[in-house]
């Protein structure tokens, strides 16, 4: 196991009608590691990270997820999904229900626990961002930051094997982008795998040790942060970092 | 004045008291209410179940038709069944579906308001149907990627997380598609079914006296509508307390 990457995916396409979104992607995950995908908007970096657990499906090539093809129509997608824990840009919070049964209800309907036992991992979890207080309230009683922190918590009680991230504060006020960010950096340092679709490029150059500059549907560069934030190689990176930075 | 005042006690006592006319309408009311309330819960239960093959087959089957097998043809088979349901009942009158009903499918049977909860059941269904697709299709499509993503099943997101957010957007409308139903009851007087309004008939047409009886069904179809959408608000207040 130690020597196969965690996902890993071959020409991997993506069409949505005539436009080509991803355009064979290949690229392999490795346990631990922290994956930060960045480029300008429409690059297809959502579309991306949105194939690796099939919300997406793909036009064509294939997703190997611990070793299996989940690709393959034959495969029981949701029992792969619940190792991929997924935080949106838009939170997604459940509406109808309390922060508490937010958390434990997939723990609960898919992996089978008993209400005690999850109710325990997600007092431990709100208990490590800091939400304790927030269990029996409602989604619409929360600010940004908050619910999005909760979202973390929801993927995180299902001790998944990666975390995937898309723009994960891209819809925040940003006086709250900064409590999210912390939430995922301890993450980072607990060794969680992590692939984040972000926008804040000074984040992606502390946590990630890799960053994926994605434009017009393909990988363009891949590098660690620090080559690739101070020296990019290809014109377009180039050229997308000065009119950001 | 006190003349049209005796003329009016006088009406009243002919067209309600004597030969205790007031228990028809009575019976009746009953009948109303009792077609009523078990055809609006037929019609909720069919409805949930058509919405839910419409909009399963319309969210799925391009994953599906890919995954090819045994579950799309049967998605497939009963989603046109649902579209046969809703083109018939919604394209031909309640009316001549009650007949249908008691004069050829159930002639065997002459329980007539049985056979109108089925007929009202069937025919609230479809409308109740259409009324929780819209609803569904209008919960926020994240809600259903973000159960989907922590590993629950298509039918398992729709049942803890979609399904009861669409309750809470579809109640104005179902709201108004009971009162409707109610009102539309009183049509099954056509096979002989004594519902309210036609008790009201039958008491016009013993005492020839037209306007006591037809004010009184009026009123109380009246009182009744005010009560059910009193008791609506209050339950729509009710859920909207619980998500603030």
């Amino acid at each position: 196991m130690t020597d196969n990457p965690l996902i890993s995916t071959v020409d991997l396409c993506k069409d949505f009608g005539k436009l080509k979104v991803l355009k064979k992607i290949n690229v392999s995950i490795n346990s631990g590691d922290v994956v930060a995908v960045i480029g300008p908007s429409g690059s297809g970096k959502s579309t991306f990270i949105r194939t690796l657990n099939l919300l997406e499906t793909p036009t064509s090539g294939h997703i190997y997820f611990e070793g299996v093809d989940i690709t393959d129509p034959k495969i029981n997608i949701n029992k792969h999904r619940e190792k991929m824990g997924m935080v949106f840009q838009q939170f997604n919070l459940f509406n109808n229900m309390t922060v508490l049964d937010n958390i434990t209800l997939a723990p609960m309907k898919v992996q089978k626990k008993k209400r005690k036992e999850a109710e325990e991992i997600a007092f431990q979890l709100l208990k490590k961002v800091g939400l304790l207080d927030r269990a029996k309230n409602y989604p619409s009683q929360l600010s940004g930051g908050q619910k999005q922190r909760i979202a973390i918590v929801r993927a995180l009680a299902m001790k998944p094997d990666v975390m995937l991230f898309d723009e994960p504060t891209s819809a925040l006020d940003p006086e709250m982008v900064g409590e999210v960010l912390n939430v995922i950096s301890d993450l980072a340092n607990d060794g969680m795998t992590m692939v984040i679709v972000t926008h804040e490029m000074g984040f992606a150059r502390e946590v990630a040790d890799r960053v994926i500059f994605m434009d017009d549907g393909v990988f363009v560069e891949e590098g660690t942060p620090k080559s690739f934030f101070s020296s990019p190689k290809t014109e377009r990176a180039k050229s997308f970092l000065s009119k950001i930075l | 004045m006190t003349e049209w005042f005796n003329d009016l006690i006088a009406e009243f006592k002919l067209n309600f008291i004597d030969g205790d006319k007031w228990t028809w309408l009575f019976e009746g009311l009953g009948n109303t209410l009792l077609i009523t309330f078990f055809a609006v819960i037929m019609g909720i239960v069919i409805g949930i179940i058509v919405a839910t093959v419409r909009s399963t087959y319309d969210t799925n089957k391009e994953s599906m038709k890919k995954r090819g097998g045994i579950r799309y043809i049967v998605i497939s088979f009963f989603n046109i069944i649902c579209n046969i349901y809703l083109t018939v009942i919604r394209g031909t009158p309640v009316v001549v579906q009650l007949m249908i009903s008691y004069f050829i499918i159930f002639s065997f049977s002459r329980n007539g308001v049985l056979i109108a909860i089925l007929t009202f059941g069937i025919n609230s269904g479809a409308y109740v149907a259409e009324i929780f697709r819209g609803g569904i299709v209008s919960v926020d499509k994240g809600q259903l990627e973000a159960g989907r993503s922590l590993g629950l099943s298509y039918v398992q997101t729709m049942i803890h997380i979609v399904i009861p957010q669409m309750f809470k957007i579809v109640l104005p409308t179902l709201c108004n598609e009971f009162i409707v139903l109610l009102k539309e009851t009183s049509v099954a007087g056509y096979v002989g079914i004594m519902d309210l309004t036609k008790a009201g008939d039958l008491i016009r047409g013993r005492t020839y006296s037209a306007f006591m009886p037809l004010i009184a069904v009026a009123v109380i179809y009246l009182l009744m509508v005010i009560l059910f959408t009193w008791l609506v608000r209050k339950l729509e207040r009710r859920l909207r307390d619980s998500d603030r």
